[in-house]
């Protein structure tokens, strides 16, 4: 992120070739530097690599904590392919993050731009914007979200106000998506904060040369503001993209630990956890969490190949 | 340091504009619209859990008739003999454990990162920026066979183990970016008078890293506090139970009609969080401004 925004002056001397005693090893420093890394090397063997290297493994095996694992080659990924609540869990997942995603973003970035335009008490808005996504996430605002949307409850009466037919969105298959999309979009703060530090670093004089030359405000928008934010737009695509596949304690609450109604919010991460951890399926769930590992490793490809397209560093084309 | 003619950000002077124009009132108008629909379920929540649980729900009106402590005194009874302190309590140790051994591990790391020259480190550095984007369905599975065989399920230590050995890499990838932009003297200083690493990390880098750590300190405290699913998975004794899990099985143990306890015991389990927003918002926002950390 702020690699990207911070660029760095370019120096002014030709650089000094190196002394020549950097060439050589410096022993103390290695070994310093492995002291130093120790933490983080030990955590990554022991808690990521060697776990993720099991995982595959298990992904081939037939598992259930209590016998040794059982090699059954592609036969858990062979289920995985004709198991309905695996392709409906696919299904809400990526409801989930097609819709939820941009519709997240969308608000974010309109409230950044309505906020860059302030006249003052910025700092207060964009603080008070924050907070659901401080607390959003939590099992309390998902207690909060159920009383909100259940029947009788404030969402109900608001609708009722309206016209339309009484219930609550809790109960019914039909709804449940929307409300935890708007659950998702409630807490739009954090990317908005950092679409509104991006757009604080657009220089004025373009916009002031635009002007010059005429183009009205959508054309700026279009052709400065656009394009200008593109590394920011990238960075918090990405990442609510690849927080989106994960979200579980929402739809677990308010689907009271069943992925109900009728598996409506059966979510990837919620069918994963029932499977390992209440049917103690590890090797079947093995195979879907590294399914879910390579979808997510995929779309991050995508998503850096994509960016050549259309992410524009810029800065410097002038220099 | 970053200013060049062409990435110039704003002046500040450029934006501040004398004098009162209509378009003022009209932005403030929409901004402050656009917040009230965003803090009313706040602004429910808080005012729902005082009045008595019958008027919850199917009433339009946001302010009690009349104010009952009711809800608190029973979200406070706690769940099956458990006193909601000792919820308290265990979701208190776990973040204030998950604190130390975040910022002690990932501030030796980033140290290694940002200030030692030694081979692999670009390798390492390039992988614990692609862990950033693990998710962590990845390693769960065979992590809880292992704490399981070693007799470690219903116990804090899985919980907490991984803060102490810098699985959060964001933590250290923000604590890098923040020793990378320190001078270089610093060290060659500090080296003339004969200071090893440790005596640089521990005298020199680790003073001025603070406002790092104070952000890493804060963001790893909330997310612990409201963490669920490694509770969900490794707590099975309600005495261990933290805050989160205990919610949820108040949740699902009494009845559907008494919203007003478990939204008051909701709000209990926040009020640490909205403590931590009040005092240290700066750091949480310009956190979030800067380094892209999420909520």
């Amino acid at each position: 992120m702020s690699r990207v925004l911070e660029r760095p002056v370019a120096p002014a001397l030709p650089p000094t070739p190196p002394p020549r005693r950097r060439r050589r090893r410096n022993w103390s420093d290695i070994r310093a530097g492995y002291a130093f890394l120790t933490p983080w090397l030990l955590g990554f063997v022991l808690l990521t690599a060697g776990p993720m290297i099991a995982s595959l493994y298990l992904a081939f095996t037939d598992y259930n904590l209590f016998a040794p694992p059982q090699w059954v080659g592609l036969d858990n990924f062979t289920r995985l392919l004709s198991d309905p609540d695996f392709l409906q869990a696919w299904k809400v997942t990526a409801a989930y993050v097609l819709v939820g995603t941009p519709v997240k973003l969308a608000a974010a970035f309109g409230v950044a731009l309505l906020l860059d335009k302030a006249t003052g008490g910025s700092g207060f808005y964009r603080s008070a914007f924050y907070l659901p996504s401080l607390v959003g996430a939590s099992v309390s605002i998902a207690v909060i979200w159920k009383a909100m949307f259940i029947d009788d409850g404030p969402i109900d009466g608001l609708q009722q106000f309206f016209g339309a037919a009484p219930g609550g969105w809790v109960g019914d298959p039909e709804r449940t998506m929307p409300m935890l999309v708007l659950l998702s979009a409630w807490q739009f703060g954090a990317p908005m904060v950092i679409f509104l530090a991006g757009l604080k670093q657009v220089p004025r004089e373009l916009y002031e040369a635009a002007e010059v030359d005429g183009a009205k405000a959508r054309h700026k928008f279009r052709h400065i503001t656009v394009p200008m934010l593109s590394p920011v737009i990238f960075f918090n695509l990405l990442l609510e993209t690849i927080n989106a596949f994960q979200v579980f304690a929402s739809a677990f609450i308010i689907s009271g630990g069943t992925g109900g109604p009728a598996r409506s919010t059966l979510f990837y991460t919620l069918y994963l956890y029932f499977r390992g951890f209440r049917d103690f399926q590890m090797g079947y769930a093995s195979a879907m969490a590294w399914i879910l590992v390579l979808v997510i490793a995929f779309i991050t490809v995508i998503f850096f190949r994509s960016s050549k397209l259309w992410v524009h560093y810029g800065g410097d084309e002038g220099r | 340091m970053t200013a060049t003619t062409t990435t110039n950000p704003r002046p500040p002077a450029a934006r501040r504009r004398k004098g009162f124009r209509p378009r003022d009132l009209l932005f403030h108008g929409a901004v402050i619209a656009i917040l009230l629909v965003i803090l009313y379920p706040v602004a429910w929540m808080l005012l729902s859990t005082l009045k008595p649980s019958a008027q919850i729900l199917g009433n339009a009106d946001l302010l009690p008739s009349e104010v009952t402590l009711d809800n608190y005194v029973t979200a406070l009874g706690g769940i099956g003999g458990v006193s909601f302190w000792t919820f308290f309590q265990n979701s208190a140790i776990l973040a204030v454990g998950s604190v130390v051994g975040t910022v002690l591990s990932s501030a030796i790391s980033a140290y290694a990162f940002a200030r030692i020259e030694f081979p692999g480190r670009r390798l390492f550095f390039g992988i614990m920026i692609g862990t950033l984007l693990l998710p962590f369905h990845a390693v769960i599975i065979p992590q809880y066979i292992v704490f399981n065989q070693l007799g470690m399920v219903n116990t804090f230590t899985p919980l907490l183990i991984g803060k102490f050995l810098a699985t959060e890499a964001f933590f250290i990838f923000l604590m890098v970016q923040f020793l990378r932009g320190l001078p270089r003297e610093l060290d060659e200083a500090a080296r003339i008078d004969g200071a090893g690493h440790v005596r640089i990390f521990g005298s020199v880098m680790l003073p001025l890293l603070k406002p790092a750590l104070v952000t890493t300190s804060i963001f790893a405290f909330i997310w612990t506090w409201n963490d669920f699913f490694g509770p969900l998975l490794y707590l099975k004794d309600p005495e261990l139970f933290t805050l989160p899990i205990a919610l949820r099985l108040f949740v699902d143990q009494s009845s559907s009609s008494n919203y007003g306890a478990q939204m008051a015991m909701a709000v209990l389990a926040l009020v640490p969080v909205f403590v931590f927003f009040l005092v240290f918002q700066r750091y949480l926002v310009d956190g979030v401004a800067t380094q892209g950390l999420k909520g």
